[in-house]
């Protein structure tokens, strides 16, 4: 592994900068599909999170890839609530403790992190692949950014953004099995969900990030 | 939307300054958004502790108080409460004798709820999570039943067991035992409007309602075009009824009122329930009618029957003064 391919503590700051300015640009998006079959509060849940979480990290100035993602985590709990909240926070706490005390991660160890992050998610919100959640659009992301390492992290990452999006669009078919959605049954099909949404567009960051 | 608030992002807040102004036999924690008994109650007796999401006031800050909880913590408006913010109030209220936690059935509740559980040392936390509404019907499918209704119920019975001195042990058990014994049942007429998002939460056609809608305006069993009280009052008891046996046993009822809807329709509801109840052989013994578990400013009412027996009884006629229940003292 040469340093070329390495991702930066910069890059990995840039991306957090990114998924914040997208959470607060996509807050009507986000709440406005949640309000289809959810409790239209996802987006605004969210802008709050993301501006708690930059906030923090002007603050606190972390200097290292487990303290930055470890920050962002613990603020994402203490901020978002809901099922969103400990859901992307336990993601980034997972993603901390698997990328370590580090400033820099190899493309192997950013997929590592980002296996452990949705491990983490599963661990949490115990969702299938086909329960129409955000587990629907991350678990694919992940796996192709896995998969395509081999051409470099820009373009893992950017397979990585497409198979998020597939995901999220793919939810639209689902019957919701978990959170409030479920309560809908068939009602909820044709609506893309809302955390596969805002999962699509972290990765969409990612790989604006990386690119 | 019309609504009497400054900043939409500062409703929640507000509120609260203004519940403490109100009442000050109640302490608010401002930072945590905690509401508290001014006066703890006395060392060695199990503390109650509840919370959700804002906008269904005055579950459950308005039930803080003698006889009932000891500390409620409000999340942003259908939005559950965060882990640090139930820590505190955990932490706070233990007076070493254990916290019992009622949390109501919704995914978020319960995983925040479980991770406050896993961050606070050294203090005996018992959870019981509450599910009594019965218009959801496939719990394999879906997130389980909601906690509606008979959560203002369960904090009553078990506030007052709390009271007595009953243990936490004892306290879970009897706290799940009224869960498992209560059944609810809603219906919209309108939807209630979150302040941030400023439009109605679900689109309703005027003609229609929403039969077995849940407190968030979760949609229900079906939507079907809008019936007179009478018929409503059928398609809540049914399936209520069919749902958990009553034969013989005392009934505590309450017909409860989503938020937009005044009392005179209210009691009116509860005549046409008590009817259709009489019918079916269940006698009334206690009941309760009034706006306790709101959804903002739906339009609607929720009817809430739990199977009692003689120690819930007493329970429930056990003095209790808060600013929601206030009886008997």
């Amino acid at each position: 592994m040469t340093n070329a391919a390495a991702v930066s503590y910069e890059q990995l700051l840039n991306w957090l900068r990114l998924i914040d300015e997208s959470l607060i640009e996509q807050r009507t998006y986000l709440t406005e599909l949640d309000s289809e079959i959810g409790d239209g509060d996802h987006g605004t849940n969210l802008a709050r999170g993301a501006a708690a979480a930059s906030s923090k990290v002007d603050i606190d100035q972390p200097q290292f890839v487990d303290e930055l993602f470890r920050l962002v985590g613990m603020t994402l709990i203490s901020s978002v609530g809901g099922a969103s909240g400990p859901l992307y926070g336990t993601f980034f706490l997972r993603f901390s403790l698997s990328a370590g005390h580090v400033t820099e991660l190899t493309g192997e160890k950013l997929a590592s992190a980002l296996e452990a992050g949705v491990a983490g998610v599963v661990d949490r919100g115990k969702a299938e692949l086909g329960d129409k959640t955000m587990f629907d659009a991350m678990e694919p992301a992940v796996r192709a950014f896995r998969d395509n390492l081999g051409q470099g992290v820009a373009l893992a990452a950017r397979r990585a953004f497409d198979a998020a999006a597939q995901g999220r669009d793919a939810t639209a078919e689902l019957v919701a099995r978990k959170g409030r959605a479920s309560y809908l049954g068939d009602r909820s099909v044709g609506h893309i969900d809302p955390g596969a949404a805002s999962t699509c567009l972290m990765f969409e960051a990612l790989a604006e990030a990386l690119a | 939307m019309k609504k009497l608030i400054n900043d939409p992002d500062d409703v929640v807040a507000e509120s609260l300054v203004g519940l403490a102004a109100a009442h000050p036999e109640l302490r608010v924690d401002h930072a945590n958004r905690v509401v508290y008994r001014a006066t703890p109650k006395p060392h060695g007796t199990v503390a109650l502790l509840s919370g959700g999401g804002s906008g269904h006031e005055p579950l459950h800050g308005g039930y803080v108080g003698f006889g009932m909880l000891d500390a409620a913590v409000a999340g942003e408006i259908f939005t559950s409460p965060t882990p640090d913010q139930i820590v505190a109030a955990t932490t706070e209220i233990d007076t070493g004798a254990g916290v019992l936690q009622l949390v109501k059935n919704y995914t978020g509740d319960v995983m925040n709820f479980d991770m406050a559980t896993e961050l606070v040392g050294g203090i005996a936390v018992e959870t019981v999570v509450i599910s009594d509404d019965v218009a959801v019907e496939d719990s394999t499918f879906t997130a389980g039943r909601r906690g509606t209704g008979v959560t203002v119920l369960v904090e009553k019975i078990v506030g007052a067991a709390a009271e007595q001195g009953r243990d936490l042990a004892e306290l879970a058990v009897l706290a799940r035992r009224v869960s498992g014994a209560g059944r609810s049942m809603g219906v919209a007429l309108t939807s209630g409007t979150i302040p941030a998002s400023g439009k109605p939460n679900f689109e309703l056609p005027a003609s229609d309602m929403e039969v077995g809608v849940g407190i968030h305006g979760e949609p229900g069993r079906r939507r079907m075009p809008l019936a007179g009280a009478r018929e409503i009052a059928t398609l809540l008891v049914e399936p209520i009824l069919a749902d958990q046996d009553f034969g013989g046993a005392p009934a505590i009822v309450m017909l409860n009122g989503m938020g937009a809807t005044p009392l005179i329709e209210l009691y009116l509801m509860f005549g046409e329930v008590s009817r259709v109840l009489e019918r079916a052989g269940i006698s009334v013994a206690r009941s309760l009618v009034g706006n306790y578990v709101t959804s903002l400013d739906m339009a609607g009412c929720s009817l809430t029957v739990l199977r009692a027996d003689n120690d819930m009884l007493g329970l429930w006629d056990a003095p209790v003064s808060t600013p929601a229940l206030r009886w008997g003292l």
